[in-house]
């Protein structure tokens, strides 16, 4: 089974960064199972191409703008992944929609792709995240190792 | 009374660019490029340690991440006046033309093509008579008819699912659109092979650099992979070799593909080449150090005034005066706190202050750099330009290789005039793909040369004096001259300011309101249908823009990708 957790968002620019954070945290807890790939995604794309080549399931953690107040976590699966992506609920659509769409082009698409997020609070230049995403960090890196639990 | 449409954002990957073009008789009479967020991300760096610079820089663009880590080094260890290992140089040498080859290719085929490319055409070509057309022009082995059978084939599952995935956004039908089906085709299918090569380069960088996106291993002073042949653990003969085999395979589809695809471009758009020309002062920076102190490089550098290959000043060393004293900033007609006149780098200031779109006033987000006082175009041309200027045979052979598959191809002979223009950019960046590839087997060649003599140094530690310093670096970064300007006292960063090639390339009017080279390269543009302004996309996408450096959350609310007002 070939998974791979994968956080975007831009370290500098705040809560835009919490899918990284995130991420980040797991991989220093050892959090997931033995196996599960985790990637500092950043905002690239085409350099990701090959490690989401073919995967099991792919989990997305990003910031999630417009879901509800800050903080708020969402959970996206299937068909609802590109349409939020295409109506701009999330700042990265640019990148993950591309580089989705070229892994369909290539036949090699994630069986299942999760995203996993937060509302974010303060998208202003700084690297730290605002209190109101620190607080719910630890539920949304829980909400990841359970969607990666229950599918393994 | 013209029409005046406006574009927004134009960028297929990172950021927000705005794009006003006024029209009138089927042509764009004036344009205004305006870059619509804010990009202050200098200030993060203020009262930082300047070690850490490069690993925060990195992060200020999305997709341009490997050059402002080599750029924030060189800056810092400029104001050290401190050597770099020579096997340091040649492992940042490496990575930088790997991430160059990638960025490259990337642009071509999976960001821009599509503005040359009718890929709904490509369905009504025959696959035997692409297979026969593409094994005319090029021995790549992977152009026979089964390949291109099967891309279409891919295409009609495509179109018949109803969903065109990434080709869904395309100008399809376009009056503008003249490739033949076979070419169209031909090209869909290199495009679906470079998603497999582009990956080649990437390995190199990530092999060196340990991880990407982001490397790991840069440090100020040197590199932080330790060389130890025999070892697993760290950068050993397996690793090398693994380097090796990526080069070689990208070589051959760069040579083969790459090149000929762009010149086949050219020879069926040969009106591009008299199209998109604008400001033809142009500046590159050297690149590829070859010694510690950064006095000898692979690629040459300089400014070339007014298109005048004769009056070309060159830039020579890291540190170069001509450079440090002639690069300025003014924020005239940018969204900035100004009234001070250009500014150099050193002296720089990033105040918001945000009115609205006012095209006679202030603009953009993007302020305007001048050089000796000019606005200045940067990126490949600038480099085969400054190349030809020099007489640098290692690039110019790629030139003469690229206009020769032109004229056989579409039976036109260019001039070396006709690479001031949008195909010309182009047809430079696959030249420069082409060196940036051999300059790999060359920078490897050197590393292990250098290792196998008994080197195996990577750093030397820096130190930083207690009072006030400051130095620049420079790179040749795939979109052209990125500097960093750094100012330091007491080892902590007092000022930090960026000077990015899209910076360069998107700048608004400047302090003599003259027009940057988005802006000049527009006039003139003709326009086969106003509503779908595909041909100012091809001008535009020909710089490779990148614009916002990561700074990308967008308007939830904006969903239009083109609107069209009457005057």
């Amino acid at each position: 089974m070939r998974v791979v957790v994968l956080g975007v968002g831009n370290l500098i620019m705040g809560d835009e960064g919490l899918g990284v954070r995130c991420v980040e945290r797991l991989a220093a807890a050892g959090a997931l199972p033995a196996g599960v790939v985790t990637i500092d995604g950043g905002t690239s794309t085409h350099e990701l191409l090959e490690d989401l080549e073919d995967l099991d399931l792919l989990v997305i953690v990003d910031a999630i703008a417009g879901a509800g107040a800050p903080g708020t976590l969402v959970r996206l699966e299937g068909e609802r992944i590109p349409a939020a992506f295409s109506n701009k609920l999330s700042p990265h659509q640019h990148g993950i929609n591309d580089l989705l769409a070229n892994l369909q082009l290539l036949g090699r698409s994630p069986a299942r792709v999760v995203v996993h997020g937060a509302t974010p609070a303060r998208i202003a230049l700084g690297l730290e995240l605002s209190p109101e995403i620190e607080a719910v960090l630890p539920a949304l890196a829980a909400r990841v190792v359970a969607e990666v639990v229950a599918a393994s | 009374m013209g029409t005046r449409i406006v574009i927004d954002p134009i960028t297929r990957i990172e950021g927000h660019l705005r794009i006003d073009c006024e029209v009138d008789g089927g042509k764009v009479t004036d344009a205004w490029a305006s870059g619509t967020m804010w990009r202050g991300v200098e200030q993060i760096l203020l009262g930082r340690d300047p070690r850490d610079a490069w690993a925060i820089t990195q992060r200020f663009c999305g997709v341009c991440t490997t050059v402002h880590a080599i750029a924030s080094v060189r800056a810092v260890e400029d104001a050290l006046a401190m050597p770099v290992p020579k096997n340091a140089q040649y492992i940042r040498n490496l990575m930088i033309a790997a991430h160059a080859v990638h960025d490259e290719l990337v642009h071509f085929y999976h960001l821009s093509a599509l503005d040359w490319v009718d890929v709904t055409s490509a369905l009504k070509a025959d696959p035997k008579a692409t297979a026969a057309l593409a094994e005319s022009i090029s021995a790549w082995p992977l152009n026979g008819v089964t390949v291109h059978a099967a891309t279409k084939a891919r295409l009609e599952t495509l179109v018949g699912s109803g969903q065109l995935g990434i080709f869904a956004n395309g100008y399809w039908g376009h009056p503008a659109m003249k490739l033949p089906p076979e070419v169209n085709l031909l090209a869909v299918t290199h495009y679906l092979q470079a998603l497999e090569v582009q990956r080649k380069a990437n390995k190199i960088v990530s092999i060196l650099g340990s991880k990407t996106p982001h490397i790991q291993n840069v440090a100020v002073g040197g590199v932080s992979n330790p060389i130890a042949l025999e070892s697993q653990s760290v950068l050993s003969i397996e690793r090398l070799l693994a380097v090796k085999a990526a080069i070689d395979e990208l070589k051959q589809f760069i040579t083969q593909v790459y090149t000929i695809d762009v010149a086949a471009v050219a020879a069926f758009y040969p009106e591009w080449t008299t199209i998109g020309k604008g400001v033809v002062n142009y500046l590159a920076a050297p690149d590829f150090p070859l010694d510690e102190q950064g006095t000898q490089f692979s690629t040459p550098g300089g400014y070339i005034p007014g298109g005048d290959l004769a009056k070309l000043q060159r830039i020579t060393t890291f540190g170069d005066a001509l450079l440090k004293d002639n690069v300025a900033e003014s924020v005239k007609h940018a969204w900035y706190r100004g009234g001070k006149g250009p500014l150099h780098p050193y002296a720089g200031e990033t105040v918001a202050e945000y009115t609205d779109h006012q095209p006679d006033a202030k603009y953009s987000f993007v302020k305007s750099p001048t050089f000796a006082g000019q606005p200045a175009q940067v990126g490949p041309l600038a480099r085969v330009l400054v190349a030809a200027a020099v007489g640098d045979q290692a690039i110019l052979k790629h030139l003469t290789r690229v206009l020769a598959t032109v004229e056989a191809v579409g039976k036109i002979k260019v001039p070396l005039d006709g690479l001031h223009s949008t195909i010309g950019r182009h047809a430079a960046r696959s030249v420069m793909c082409a060196r940036n590839v051999e300059i790999l087997e060359e920078q490897w060649g050197l590393l292990m040369a250098n290792i196998a003599a008994g080197d195996v140094q990577t750093f030397e530690k820096p130190v930083f004096p207690s009072g006030e310093t400051r130095g620049f670096g420079f790179h040749e970064a795939p979109r052209g001259i990125l500097s960093h300007w750094v100012v330091i006292d007491g080892g902590k960063i007092k000022n930090y300011q960026a000077v990015v090639p899209t910076t360069w390339n998107a700048a608004p009017r400047n302090e003599a309101d003259q027009p940057g080279p988005y802006e000049a390269s527009l006039v003139g543009t003709p326009l086969a249908d106003p509503e779908r302004p595909l041909e100012v996309l091809r001008t535009i996408h020909s710089f490779d823009p990148c614009l916002a450096c990561a700074v990308h959350l967008v308007d939830p609310a904006r969903r239009d990708i083109v609107a069209v007002r009457a005057l």
